[in-house]
């Protein structure tokens, strides 16, 4: 199977205190607030009633609400066994953001619930745990996006029949510098080709 | 031992990040883990650091944890007997 075949059938940038799904704006957050008042607004705006969601740190909210946008109304899950399902993300930073905070805690009272969060496939677990999947999943840490990556290393793992589809993609959280690109990978006649240009359009949004 | 409570409910809810709880959601006899709160197991490290926090004691024994952290009650009366046993 050519990765032509493979298609994106949904996208969702987060970025700039918007959220920007399959090419259109769905919500503008006020640019005014900080990092983390913004996601929870995007988490109020969704209203998906998963009070975990409070416990994560920013990293594993970014890139969990981008998989709510993601999959709402874009993906078939009874059409997959929960093993078909791959999650395979990458950033600059990995959980630096985090690992910074916990530092400071570590010289008085270190704290287990952001120590938890100080690699950065915590995300991938986060949102395999809201969804029940358990396919193949990697968090690849590069200095920049890297689109032709994720178009060989996910294809890779589809056209070998080591998942069915994936969610890939880049979310990055350092300070006040944030970004989120989440692309569903799926065999499929619509949509658009799963190839590194496109995937480049739309991270660039 | 009402104010000590009503003191734990706010602490918890600031430490384990309960941002959609509200003190009063919590009920003094309402169990902590899996049923009631549903708190786990990292929530149960970060109430021993509260208690460490904000009054000064440690879990002497790892194996109270269960009894301790019961609910807000059983451990407000753990936290009054270890400040009179301080004082």
């Amino acid at each position: 199977m050519d990765s032509t075949y493979l298609k994106i059938t949904a996208s969702c940038v987060i970025a700039d205190h918007k959220v920007c799904c399959n090419g259109e704006v769905v919500y503008k957050g006020d640019k005014t607030k900080s990092v983390p008042d913004f996601l929870t607004d995007v988490y109020t705006f969704l209203d998906p009633t998963y009070p975990k969601f409070y416990k994560m740190d920013l990293l594993a909210k970014l890139g969990w609400l981008g998989s709510e946008f993601l999959l709402n109304d874009h993906f078939d899950k009874a059409a997959y066994r929960e093993e078909d399902t791959g999650i395979v993300l990458t950033n600059a930073n990995s959980s630096l953001d985090t690992d910074q905070r916990y530092f400071q805690t570590v010289s008085e009272y270190p704290s287990p619930s952001l120590f938890v969060y100080t690699l950065p496939n915590i995300v991938i677990g986060e949102i395999c745990i809201r969804n029940k999947f358990r396919g193949e999943n990697a968090f690849f840490v590069f200095e920049q996006f890297n689109p032709l990556f994720l178009e060989q290393y996910v294809g890779g793992l589809i056209r070998n029949k080591v998942i069915r589809n994936c969610i890939c993609g880049w979310t990055e959280v350092l300070g006040n510098s944030y970004k989120s690109a989440l692309y569903l990978v799926q065999e499929s006649a619509s949509g658009i080709d799963f190839r590194a240009g496109q995937m480049e359009k739309i991270y660039g949004f | 031992m009402d104010k000590l409570m009503h003191d734990l409910k706010t602490q918890i809810i600031e430490q384990l990040n309960l941002q959609d709880k509200k003190p009063e959601d919590i009920g003094d006899d309402e169990p902590l883990f899996v049923e009631g709160l549903g708190l786990d197991s990292i929530d149960a490290l970060e109430l021993i650091v509260l208690m460490q926090q904000y009054y000064g004691i440690k879990l002497a024994n790892a194996e109270d944890g269960p009894k301790v952290f019961k609910s807000i009650r059983t451990m407000a009366e753990y936290i009054t007997e270890h400040q009179a046993k301080k004082a």
